[in-house]
Protein backbone atom coordinates (compact mmCIF):
# COMPACT_ATOMS: atom_id res chain seq x y z
CA UNK A 1 0.00 0.00 0.00
CA UNK A 2 2.62 2.27 1.17
CA UNK A 3 4.63 1.17 -1.61
CA UNK A 4 2.37 1.87 -3.98
CA UNK A 5 1.73 5.24 -2.97
CA UNK A 6 5.48 5.76 -2.91
CA UNK A 7 5.53 4.43 -6.81
CA UNK A 8 2.96 6.59 -7.56
CA UNK A 9 4.62 9.81 -6.38
CA UNK A 10 7.89 9.56 -7.10
CA UNK A 11 7.98 7.50 -10.41
CA UNK A 12 4.56 7.34 -12.41
CA UNK A 13 4.08 11.00 -11.75
CA UNK A 14 7.28 12.16 -12.51
CA UNK A 15 7.35 9.47 -16.09
CA UNK A 16 3.50 11.37 -16.80
CA UNK A 17 5.54 15.04 -16.20
CA UNK A 18 8.41 14.01 -19.22
CA UNK A 19 5.25 12.21 -21.27
CA UNK A 20 3.61 15.33 -21.69
CA UNK A 21 6.66 17.24 -22.06
CA UNK A 22 7.83 15.17 -24.89
CA UNK A 23 3.64 15.56 -26.45
CA UNK A 24 4.47 19.24 -26.33
CA UNK A 25 7.82 18.97 -28.11
CA UNK A 26 5.87 16.70 -30.93
CA UNK A 27 3.26 19.10 -31.38
CA UNK A 28 5.63 21.66 -31.59
CA UNK A 29 7.99 20.64 -33.76
CA UNK A 30 4.42 19.05 -36.22
CA UNK A 31 3.27 22.44 -36.30
CA UNK A 32 4.08 25.81 -35.22
CA UNK A 33 8.06 25.39 -34.88
CA UNK A 34 8.83 22.96 -37.95
CA UNK A 35 12.66 23.93 -37.75
CA UNK A 36 12.45 22.05 -34.48
CA UNK A 37 13.22 18.49 -34.65
CA UNK A 38 10.98 16.03 -33.08
CA UNK A 39 12.12 14.01 -30.23
CA UNK A 40 12.41 10.61 -32.86
CA UNK A 41 14.24 12.58 -35.19
CA UNK A 42 16.35 14.00 -32.22
CA UNK A 43 17.12 10.12 -31.03
CA UNK A 44 17.94 9.41 -34.66
CA UNK A 45 20.48 11.50 -35.42
CA UNK A 46 21.96 11.50 -31.79
CA UNK A 47 22.32 7.62 -31.43
CA UNK A 48 25.58 7.32 -32.55
CA UNK A 49 26.65 10.00 -29.47
CA UNK A 50 24.63 8.48 -26.87
CA UNK A 51 25.58 4.36 -27.75
CA UNK A 52 29.43 5.87 -28.37
CA UNK A 53 29.39 8.24 -25.62
CA UNK A 54 33.24 8.06 -24.92
CA UNK A 55 34.13 7.63 -28.54
CA UNK A 56 36.91 10.03 -30.11
CA UNK A 57 36.26 10.17 -33.81
CA UNK A 58 37.63 13.94 -34.12
CA UNK A 59 38.41 16.82 -31.94
CA UNK A 60 35.12 18.24 -32.52
CA UNK A 61 32.79 14.24 -33.09
CA UNK A 62 32.89 13.23 -30.01
CA UNK A 63 30.79 11.23 -27.74
CA UNK A 64 28.22 12.82 -25.56
CA UNK A 65 29.63 11.47 -22.28
CA UNK A 66 33.07 12.11 -23.22
CA UNK A 67 32.11 15.73 -24.27
CA UNK A 68 30.29 16.24 -21.00
CA UNK A 69 33.93 14.70 -19.18
CA UNK A 70 35.51 17.30 -20.35
CA UNK A 71 33.02 20.25 -19.03
CA UNK A 72 32.85 18.54 -15.53
CA UNK A 73 36.68 18.95 -15.72
CA UNK A 74 36.43 22.47 -16.39
CA UNK A 75 33.51 23.36 -13.90
CA UNK A 76 35.34 21.28 -11.14
CA UNK A 77 38.96 23.47 -11.64
CA UNK A 78 36.51 26.42 -11.41
CA UNK A 79 34.35 25.16 -8.71
CA UNK A 80 37.33 24.13 -5.93
CA UNK A 81 38.96 27.33 -6.74
CA UNK A 82 35.57 29.65 -5.89
CA UNK A 83 35.07 27.55 -3.04
CA UNK A 84 38.54 28.28 -1.95
CA UNK A 85 37.78 31.63 -2.13
CA UNK A 86 33.92 31.43 -0.88
CA UNK A 87 34.54 29.82 2.04
CA UNK A 88 37.26 31.51 4.25
CA UNK A 89 35.37 35.27 2.87
CA UNK A 90 31.86 33.47 4.56
CA UNK A 91 33.61 33.23 7.32
CA UNK A 92 35.13 36.21 7.51
CA UNK A 93 31.93 37.83 7.09
CA UNK A 94 29.93 36.43 9.38
CA UNK A 95 32.38 36.85 12.21
CA UNK A 96 32.70 40.64 11.74
CA UNK A 97 29.80 42.85 11.31
CA UNK A 98 32.19 45.96 10.03
CA UNK A 99 33.55 43.51 7.42
CA UNK A 100 29.87 42.52 6.34
CA UNK A 101 28.99 46.27 6.22
CA UNK A 102 31.87 47.01 4.22
CA UNK A 103 31.45 44.23 1.43
CA UNK A 104 27.97 43.64 1.51
CA UNK A 105 27.20 46.14 -0.99
CA UNK A 106 30.19 45.19 -2.99
CA UNK A 107 28.48 41.67 -3.16
CA UNK A 108 25.26 42.48 -4.01
CA UNK A 109 26.77 44.51 -6.77
CA UNK A 110 28.83 41.49 -8.40
CA UNK A 111 26.55 38.93 -8.02
CA UNK A 112 24.01 39.81 -10.82
CA UNK A 113 26.72 40.00 -12.90
CA UNK A 114 26.34 37.41 -15.95
CA UNK A 115 28.87 35.19 -16.67
CA UNK A 116 28.62 36.51 -20.79
CA UNK A 117 29.99 39.75 -18.68
CA UNK A 118 32.67 38.09 -16.90
CA UNK A 119 34.36 36.15 -19.58
CA UNK A 120 35.74 38.94 -21.96
CA UNK A 121 37.16 39.93 -18.89
CA UNK A 122 38.77 36.86 -17.66
CA UNK A 123 39.87 36.87 -21.75
CA UNK A 124 41.55 40.36 -21.69
CA UNK A 125 43.12 39.13 -18.27
CA UNK A 126 44.43 35.55 -18.89
CA UNK A 127 44.71 35.43 -22.90
CA UNK A 128 43.76 32.15 -22.90
CA UNK A 129 40.32 30.48 -23.06
CA UNK A 130 40.89 27.87 -20.12
CA UNK A 131 41.82 29.73 -17.41
CA UNK A 132 39.22 32.82 -18.94
CA UNK A 133 36.47 29.77 -18.27
CA UNK A 134 37.73 28.98 -14.68
CA UNK A 135 38.13 32.80 -13.49
CA UNK A 136 34.43 33.22 -14.83
CA UNK A 137 32.89 30.20 -12.93
CA UNK A 138 34.65 30.80 -9.52
CA UNK A 139 33.72 34.41 -9.73
CA UNK A 140 30.06 33.81 -10.23
CA UNK A 141 29.22 30.26 -8.17
CA UNK A 142 30.99 31.80 -5.63
CA UNK A 143 28.22 34.03 -3.89
CA UNK A 144 25.96 31.06 -2.42
CA UNK A 145 28.59 30.29 -0.98
CA UNK A 146 29.97 33.23 0.52
CA UNK A 147 26.59 34.34 1.39
CA UNK A 148 24.97 31.29 3.60
CA UNK A 149 28.74 30.35 5.34
CA UNK A 150 28.43 33.81 6.41
CA UNK A 151 24.51 33.34 7.13
CA UNK A 152 25.55 29.94 9.18
CA UNK A 153 28.69 31.59 11.21
CA UNK A 154 25.66 34.25 12.12
CA UNK A 155 23.26 31.54 13.22
CA UNK A 156 25.81 29.59 15.60
CA UNK A 157 24.06 29.63 18.71
CA UNK A 158 25.02 31.40 21.77
CA UNK A 159 25.40 28.30 24.03
CA UNK A 160 28.02 26.87 22.00
CA UNK A 161 30.46 29.94 22.13
CA UNK A 162 29.65 30.13 26.02
CA UNK A 163 30.66 26.80 25.77
CA UNK A 164 33.77 27.32 23.80
CA UNK A 165 34.35 30.46 26.41
CA UNK A 166 34.25 28.30 29.66
CA UNK A 167 36.34 26.13 28.03
CA UNK A 168 38.79 28.72 26.77
CA UNK A 169 39.22 27.30 23.51
CA UNK A 170 42.01 28.30 21.55
CA UNK A 171 41.09 30.55 18.44
CA UNK A 172 42.37 27.50 16.49
CA UNK A 173 39.70 25.01 18.24
CA UNK A 174 37.30 27.72 18.24
CA UNK A 175 37.44 27.42 14.69
CA UNK A 176 38.08 23.81 14.09
CA UNK A 177 35.69 22.19 17.17
CA UNK A 178 32.66 24.33 17.25
CA UNK A 179 32.34 27.37 14.42
CA UNK A 180 33.15 24.61 11.51
CA UNK A 181 30.93 22.25 12.38
CA UNK A 182 28.19 24.44 13.46
CA UNK A 183 28.55 26.20 10.21
CA UNK A 184 28.98 23.09 7.87
CA UNK A 185 24.77 22.56 7.22
CA UNK A 186 25.33 26.18 5.79
CA UNK A 187 28.45 25.53 3.97
CA UNK A 188 26.88 22.47 1.95
CA UNK A 189 23.74 24.35 1.34
CA UNK A 190 25.86 27.57 -0.27
CA UNK A 191 28.23 24.66 -1.89
CA UNK A 192 24.90 23.21 -3.45
CA UNK A 193 23.41 26.08 -4.97
CA UNK A 194 27.40 27.04 -6.15
CA UNK A 195 27.74 23.66 -8.04
CA UNK A 196 24.68 24.74 -9.83
CA UNK A 197 26.03 27.97 -10.85
CA UNK A 198 29.23 26.62 -11.93
CA UNK A 199 27.60 24.10 -14.28
CA UNK A 200 25.52 26.92 -15.43
CA UNK A 201 28.18 29.24 -16.25
CA UNK A 202 30.40 26.48 -18.15
CA UNK A 203 28.27 25.83 -20.99
CA UNK A 204 28.26 29.94 -21.54
CA UNK A 205 32.13 30.08 -20.96
CA UNK A 206 32.36 27.01 -23.79
CA UNK A 207 29.53 28.44 -26.18
CA UNK A 208 31.90 31.55 -25.80
CA UNK A 209 35.72 30.41 -26.29
CA UNK A 210 34.82 26.86 -28.03
CA UNK A 211 36.70 24.69 -25.70
CA UNK A 212 35.67 21.23 -26.49
CA UNK A 213 32.85 20.05 -24.12
CA UNK A 214 28.40 19.81 -24.21
CA UNK A 215 28.88 23.93 -24.30
CA UNK A 216 31.28 23.92 -26.98
CA UNK A 217 29.85 21.09 -28.96
CA UNK A 218 26.35 22.57 -28.98
CA UNK A 219 27.13 25.67 -30.49
CA UNK A 220 29.60 24.32 -33.38
CA UNK A 221 26.47 22.24 -34.04
CA UNK A 222 24.15 25.27 -34.17
CA UNK A 223 26.91 26.54 -36.63
CA UNK A 224 26.72 23.23 -38.89
CA UNK A 225 22.77 23.89 -38.49
CA UNK A 226 22.42 20.22 -37.00
CA UNK A 227 19.80 21.46 -34.70
CA UNK A 228 18.48 17.84 -33.26
CA UNK A 229 22.57 17.77 -31.27
CA UNK A 230 21.61 21.56 -29.99
CA UNK A 231 18.84 19.43 -27.96
CA UNK A 232 20.80 16.50 -27.37
CA UNK A 233 22.91 19.03 -25.42
CA UNK A 234 20.08 20.55 -23.65
CA UNK A 235 19.43 17.16 -22.32
CA UNK A 236 22.36 16.20 -21.55
CA UNK A 237 23.30 19.67 -19.87
CA UNK A 238 19.77 18.75 -17.75
CA UNK A 239 20.64 15.70 -16.58
CA UNK A 240 23.88 16.36 -15.48
CA UNK A 241 23.19 19.55 -13.50
CA UNK A 242 19.73 16.87 -12.46
CA UNK A 243 22.42 14.36 -11.15
CA UNK A 244 25.21 17.15 -9.47
CA UNK A 245 22.00 18.82 -7.25
CA UNK A 246 20.81 15.13 -6.18
CA UNK A 247 24.33 14.29 -5.79
CA UNK A 248 25.11 17.23 -3.39
CA UNK A 249 21.78 17.13 -1.59
CA UNK A 250 22.51 13.84 0.16
CA UNK A 251 25.61 14.87 1.20
CA UNK A 252 24.06 18.10 2.51
CA UNK A 253 21.34 15.96 4.26
CA UNK A 254 23.95 13.69 5.92
CA UNK A 255 25.18 17.20 7.84
CA UNK A 256 22.26 18.30 8.52
CA UNK A 257 21.65 15.34 11.07
CA UNK A 258 24.91 15.39 12.52
CA UNK B 1 42.27 30.92 52.66
CA UNK B 2 40.54 33.37 54.82
CA UNK B 3 38.30 34.45 51.57
CA UNK B 4 35.17 32.67 50.91
CA UNK B 5 35.15 30.80 48.03
CA UNK B 6 33.02 33.36 46.06
CA UNK B 7 31.87 36.77 46.63
CA UNK B 8 29.47 39.42 45.11
CA UNK B 9 29.54 42.86 46.34
CA UNK B 10 26.66 45.29 45.14
CA UNK B 11 26.71 43.52 41.56
CA UNK B 12 24.27 45.32 39.12
CA UNK B 13 23.97 44.54 35.08
CA UNK B 14 21.45 46.23 32.88
CA UNK B 15 20.64 45.11 29.55
CA UNK B 16 19.95 48.37 26.85
CA UNK B 17 18.99 50.80 29.95
CA UNK B 18 16.86 47.94 31.76
CA UNK B 19 18.11 47.30 34.59
CA UNK B 20 18.06 43.74 35.25
CA UNK B 21 20.34 43.44 38.65
CA UNK B 22 20.84 45.77 41.64
CA UNK B 23 23.05 45.71 43.96
CA UNK B 24 23.82 41.97 44.54
CA UNK B 25 25.48 40.53 47.41
CA UNK B 26 25.94 36.85 48.06
CA UNK B 27 29.28 35.05 49.74
CA UNK B 28 29.74 31.19 49.45
CA UNK B 29 32.03 29.06 51.26
CA UNK B 30 34.09 26.27 50.21
CA UNK B 31 31.97 22.90 49.92
CA UNK B 32 28.88 25.07 50.51
CA UNK B 33 26.00 24.06 48.14
CA UNK B 34 23.77 27.45 48.07
CA UNK B 35 20.57 27.41 45.49
CA UNK B 36 18.75 30.71 44.49
CA UNK B 37 15.03 30.83 43.82
CA UNK B 38 13.29 32.81 41.61
CA UNK B 39 10.70 33.87 39.04
CA UNK B 40 11.08 33.41 35.78
CA UNK B 41 12.45 35.99 33.45
CA UNK B 42 13.72 37.90 37.00
CA UNK B 43 17.49 37.64 36.15
CA UNK B 44 18.39 34.13 36.94
CA UNK B 45 20.80 33.14 34.39
CA UNK B 46 21.77 36.67 33.91
CA UNK B 47 23.39 36.38 37.65
CA UNK B 48 24.80 33.13 36.45
CA UNK B 49 26.49 34.43 33.45
CA UNK B 50 27.97 37.17 35.80
CA UNK B 51 29.64 34.69 37.94
CA UNK B 52 30.38 32.79 34.97
CA UNK B 53 32.46 35.41 33.91
CA UNK B 54 30.43 35.10 30.24
CA UNK B 55 29.00 38.86 31.49
CA UNK B 56 30.89 41.67 33.26
CA UNK B 57 28.44 43.43 35.64
CA UNK B 58 28.32 47.16 35.27
CA UNK B 59 28.82 47.77 38.61
CA UNK B 60 30.01 45.98 42.19
CA UNK B 61 32.91 43.28 42.01
CA UNK B 62 32.77 39.52 41.90
CA UNK B 63 35.62 38.11 43.81
CA UNK B 64 36.40 34.09 43.22
CA UNK B 65 39.40 33.27 46.07
CA UNK B 66 39.58 37.02 46.85
CA UNK B 67 40.32 37.87 43.18
CA UNK B 68 38.05 39.47 40.91
CA UNK B 69 36.78 37.55 37.93
CA UNK B 70 38.08 38.61 34.29
CA UNK B 71 36.48 36.41 32.09
CA UNK B 72 35.32 32.42 31.75
CA UNK B 73 37.87 29.71 32.84
CA UNK B 74 37.12 25.98 33.79
CA UNK B 75 37.61 26.99 37.96
CA UNK B 76 33.59 27.71 37.25
CA UNK B 77 31.98 24.51 35.96
CA UNK B 78 28.62 25.37 34.37
CA UNK B 79 25.64 23.67 33.41
CA UNK B 80 23.67 25.90 30.97
CA UNK B 81 19.94 26.52 30.91
CA UNK B 82 19.69 24.58 27.89
CA UNK B 83 22.11 21.44 27.90
CA UNK B 84 24.61 23.19 25.76
CA UNK B 85 26.02 19.84 24.06
CA UNK B 86 27.96 20.27 20.98
CA UNK B 87 25.52 18.36 18.62
CA UNK B 88 28.04 16.82 16.15
CA UNK B 89 30.30 15.36 19.04
CA UNK B 90 29.24 12.26 21.10
CA UNK B 91 28.81 12.27 24.87
CA UNK B 92 32.62 10.79 25.50
CA UNK B 93 33.43 13.49 22.73
CA UNK B 94 31.62 16.72 24.26
CA UNK B 95 33.25 15.67 27.34
CA UNK B 96 36.40 14.90 26.21
CA UNK B 97 36.73 18.14 24.69
CA UNK B 98 36.65 19.83 28.00
CA UNK B 99 38.95 16.96 29.24
CA UNK B 100 41.61 17.38 26.83
CA UNK B 101 41.64 21.63 27.05
CA UNK B 102 41.89 21.20 31.14
CA UNK B 103 44.22 18.52 31.57
CA UNK B 104 46.62 18.92 28.21
CA UNK B 105 49.62 17.50 29.94
CA UNK B 106 48.12 14.70 30.96
CA UNK B 107 48.30 11.39 28.37
CA UNK B 108 45.89 10.02 25.96
CA UNK B 109 45.30 7.31 27.83
CA UNK B 110 44.62 8.90 31.48
CA UNK B 111 42.08 11.53 29.72
CA UNK B 112 40.32 8.78 28.52
CA UNK B 113 40.47 6.90 31.69
CA UNK B 114 38.76 10.45 33.56
CA UNK B 115 35.89 10.66 31.10
CA UNK B 116 35.10 7.52 31.38
CA UNK B 117 34.70 7.78 35.07
CA UNK B 118 32.99 10.70 34.44
CA UNK B 119 30.41 8.97 32.14
CA UNK B 120 29.53 6.18 34.68
CA UNK B 121 29.47 8.68 37.66
CA UNK B 122 26.33 10.15 35.54
CA UNK B 123 25.44 6.15 34.32
CA UNK B 124 25.75 7.13 30.80
CA UNK B 125 28.44 4.14 30.27
CA UNK B 126 25.80 2.91 27.35
CA UNK B 127 25.44 5.77 25.88
CA UNK B 128 28.77 6.98 25.95
CA UNK B 129 29.19 6.84 22.06
CA UNK B 130 25.84 8.47 21.20
CA UNK B 131 24.95 11.80 20.08
CA UNK B 132 22.78 14.40 21.95
CA UNK B 133 20.09 13.86 19.53
CA UNK B 134 19.59 10.54 20.26
CA UNK B 135 19.34 11.05 24.11
CA UNK B 136 16.29 12.01 26.13
CA UNK B 137 16.48 15.28 28.01
CA UNK B 138 17.36 13.62 31.19
CA UNK B 139 20.34 12.00 29.50
CA UNK B 140 21.19 15.22 28.25
CA UNK B 141 21.25 16.71 31.32
CA UNK B 142 23.33 14.16 33.06
CA UNK B 143 26.06 14.58 30.41
CA UNK B 144 26.25 18.55 30.83
CA UNK B 145 26.58 17.82 34.62
CA UNK B 146 29.17 14.91 34.02
CA UNK B 147 31.08 17.55 31.94
CA UNK B 148 31.19 20.42 34.68
CA UNK B 149 32.33 17.73 36.72
CA UNK B 150 34.82 16.51 34.66
CA UNK B 151 36.75 19.48 34.90
CA UNK B 152 37.25 19.84 38.34
CA UNK B 153 35.77 23.36 38.99
CA UNK B 154 36.39 24.73 42.25
CA UNK B 155 32.49 25.80 42.12
CA UNK B 156 29.48 24.10 40.19
CA UNK B 157 26.90 26.38 38.49
CA UNK B 158 23.96 24.88 37.82
CA UNK B 159 21.41 27.02 35.70
CA UNK B 160 17.97 25.05 36.13
CA UNK B 161 19.27 21.73 35.13
CA UNK B 162 16.55 20.03 35.75
CA UNK B 163 13.43 22.52 35.37
CA UNK B 164 12.87 21.07 31.55
CA UNK B 165 12.35 17.51 32.88
CA UNK B 166 9.27 15.24 33.90
CA UNK B 167 8.76 15.01 37.35
CA UNK B 168 9.73 11.21 37.80
CA UNK B 169 13.21 11.68 35.53
CA UNK B 170 13.65 15.29 37.74
CA UNK B 171 13.51 13.34 41.04
CA UNK B 172 15.92 10.60 40.07
CA UNK B 173 18.51 13.61 38.71
CA UNK B 174 18.06 15.30 42.37
CA UNK B 175 19.26 12.08 43.69
CA UNK B 176 21.94 12.06 41.56
CA UNK B 177 23.25 15.72 42.46
CA UNK B 178 23.00 14.74 45.64
CA UNK B 179 24.84 11.90 45.59
CA UNK B 180 27.23 13.77 43.49
CA UNK B 181 27.81 16.12 45.75
CA UNK B 182 27.93 14.10 48.68
CA UNK B 183 30.91 12.23 47.19
CA UNK B 184 32.42 15.16 46.16
CA UNK B 185 31.56 17.92 48.49
CA UNK B 186 32.24 20.50 45.50
CA UNK B 187 30.87 24.21 46.09
CA UNK B 188 27.61 24.15 44.28
CA UNK B 189 25.21 27.44 43.51
CA UNK B 190 22.09 25.60 42.18
CA UNK B 191 19.60 28.20 40.62
CA UNK B 192 16.16 26.98 40.19
CA UNK B 193 12.14 27.86 40.24
CA UNK B 194 10.95 24.78 42.48
CA UNK B 195 11.43 26.16 46.51
CA UNK B 196 11.19 22.34 47.42
CA UNK B 197 14.04 21.32 44.71
CA UNK B 198 16.05 23.65 46.40
CA UNK B 199 14.92 22.52 49.76
CA UNK B 200 15.78 19.30 49.15
CA UNK B 201 19.26 19.76 47.97
CA UNK B 202 20.53 22.89 49.74
CA UNK B 203 22.57 24.23 52.30
CA UNK B 204 21.08 27.49 52.33
CA UNK B 205 18.83 29.37 49.79
CA UNK B 206 18.77 32.72 48.81
CA UNK B 207 15.71 34.33 46.81
CA UNK B 208 15.81 36.78 43.84
CA UNK B 209 13.54 39.43 43.47
CA UNK B 210 11.30 40.07 40.58
CA UNK B 211 12.36 42.12 38.02
CA UNK B 212 13.17 44.91 37.65
CA UNK B 213 16.29 45.91 38.92
CA UNK B 214 15.80 42.47 40.88
CA UNK B 215 17.89 41.88 43.78
CA UNK B 216 19.20 39.16 46.09
CA UNK B 217 16.98 38.41 49.84
CA UNK B 218 18.20 37.14 52.91
CA UNK B 219 19.35 33.85 53.22
CA UNK B 220 17.00 30.68 54.46
CA UNK B 221 19.23 27.93 56.09
CA UNK B 222 17.95 24.72 55.34
CA UNK B 223 18.73 22.39 58.44
CA UNK B 224 17.04 19.31 57.60
CA UNK B 225 19.99 16.56 58.28
CA UNK B 226 21.70 14.48 55.05
CA UNK B 227 20.91 12.64 53.82
CA UNK B 228 17.48 13.40 52.60
CA UNK B 229 15.18 11.34 51.90
CA UNK B 230 12.27 12.79 49.42
CA UNK B 231 9.45 10.21 50.90
CA UNK B 232 10.40 10.89 54.17
CA UNK B 233 10.84 15.30 53.94
CA UNK B 234 7.51 15.35 51.48
CA UNK B 235 5.79 14.98 55.23
CA UNK B 236 8.43 16.97 57.31
CA UNK B 237 7.06 19.60 59.14
CA UNK B 238 10.61 21.63 59.10
CA UNK B 239 9.84 21.77 54.86
CA UNK B 240 6.38 22.87 54.75
CA UNK B 241 7.59 25.63 57.28
CA UNK B 242 10.59 26.37 55.41
CA UNK B 243 8.36 26.30 51.88
CA UNK B 244 5.90 28.55 53.33
CA UNK B 245 8.37 31.14 54.51
CA UNK B 246 10.45 31.28 51.34
CA UNK B 247 7.19 31.92 48.94
CA UNK B 248 5.82 34.46 51.53
CA UNK B 249 8.71 36.27 51.14
CA UNK B 250 8.91 36.12 47.43
CA UNK B 251 5.05 36.85 47.08
CA UNK B 252 5.42 39.74 49.15
CA UNK B 253 9.00 41.21 49.26
CA UNK B 254 9.63 39.55 46.12
CA UNK B 255 7.17 41.11 44.10
CA UNK B 256 7.43 44.13 46.40
CA UNK B 257 3.28 44.12 47.48
CA UNK B 258 1.96 43.99 51.19
CA UNK B 259 1.83 40.74 52.78
CA UNK B 260 -0.61 37.78 51.60
CA UNK B 261 -3.30 36.68 53.73
CA UNK B 262 -3.40 33.07 51.61
CA UNK B 263 0.03 32.01 52.75
CA UNK B 264 -1.27 28.49 51.14
CA UNK B 265 -0.36 29.94 47.36
CA UNK B 266 2.69 28.92 45.92
CA UNK B 267 5.33 29.58 43.38
CA UNK B 268 5.63 27.96 40.40
CA UNK B 269 7.12 25.23 42.36
CA UNK B 270 5.72 21.30 42.31
CA UNK B 271 5.19 19.61 45.11
CA UNK B 272 8.02 17.03 46.05
CA UNK B 273 7.43 13.93 44.24
N1 LIG C 1 21.78 39.50 26.44
C1 LIG C 1 20.66 40.16 26.81
N2 LIG C 1 20.29 41.31 26.20
C2 LIG C 1 19.18 41.97 26.57
N3 LIG C 1 18.36 41.57 27.54
C3 LIG C 1 18.65 40.44 28.19
C4 LIG C 1 19.82 39.68 27.87
N4 LIG C 1 19.86 38.60 28.68
C5 LIG C 1 18.78 38.69 29.47
N5 LIG C 1 18.05 39.80 29.19
C6 LIG C 1 16.84 40.22 29.89
O1 LIG C 1 17.10 40.20 31.26
C7 LIG C 1 15.99 39.66 31.97
C8 LIG C 1 16.42 38.51 32.81
O2 LIG C 1 16.80 37.43 31.98
P1 LIG C 1 17.36 36.05 32.55
O3 LIG C 1 17.60 35.15 31.41
O4 LIG C 1 18.52 36.33 33.43
O5 LIG C 1 16.12 35.54 33.41
P2 LIG C 1 15.94 34.16 34.18
O6 LIG C 1 15.63 34.50 35.58
O7 LIG C 1 17.10 33.27 33.94
O8 LIG C 1 14.66 33.58 33.49
P3 LIG C 1 14.22 32.05 33.28
O9 LIG C 1 13.69 31.56 34.57
O10 LIG C 1 13.15 32.16 32.25
O11 LIG C 1 15.42 31.32 32.80
C9 LIG C 1 14.94 39.32 30.95
O12 LIG C 1 13.97 40.34 30.92
C10 LIG C 1 15.69 39.26 29.66
O13 LIG C 1 14.87 39.68 28.60
MG1 LIG D 1 17.35 31.49 33.05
Amino acid sequence: MNDRRFAFDWLILPLLGVVACLILWSLSSATWAPKLPSPWKTWEMSRVYVVEPFAKRGELDQGILRFTWYSLILVAKGYFLSLLIATPLGFLLGMSKMLTRTFDPVIQFLKPVSPLAWLPLGLVLFGKSEPAAIFTIALCSMWPTVVNTAMGVRAIPQDYLNVAKVLQLSRWKLLWKVMIPATLPYMFTGFRLSLGIAWLVIVAAEMLTGVPGVGGFLWQEYNSLIYEHILLCILTIGLVGFILDRLMSVIEARFKTA
Amino acid sequence: MSHPLLELRGVGKSFAGVEVLRNVNLTINRGEFVAMVGFSGAGKTTLMSLIAGLLSPDTGEILLNGKPITGPGPDRGVVFQNYSLLPWLTVTENIALAVDQIFPTWTREQRANHVAKFIAMVNLTPAAKKRPAQLSGGMRQRVAVARALAMDPEILLLDEPLSALDALTRGTLQDEIERIWEQDQKTVFLITNDVDEAILLADRIVPLTDRPAATLGPSFPVTIERPRDRQRLNHDPRLKLLRREINDWLLTIGRRKPAVQQTERRLPALAVH
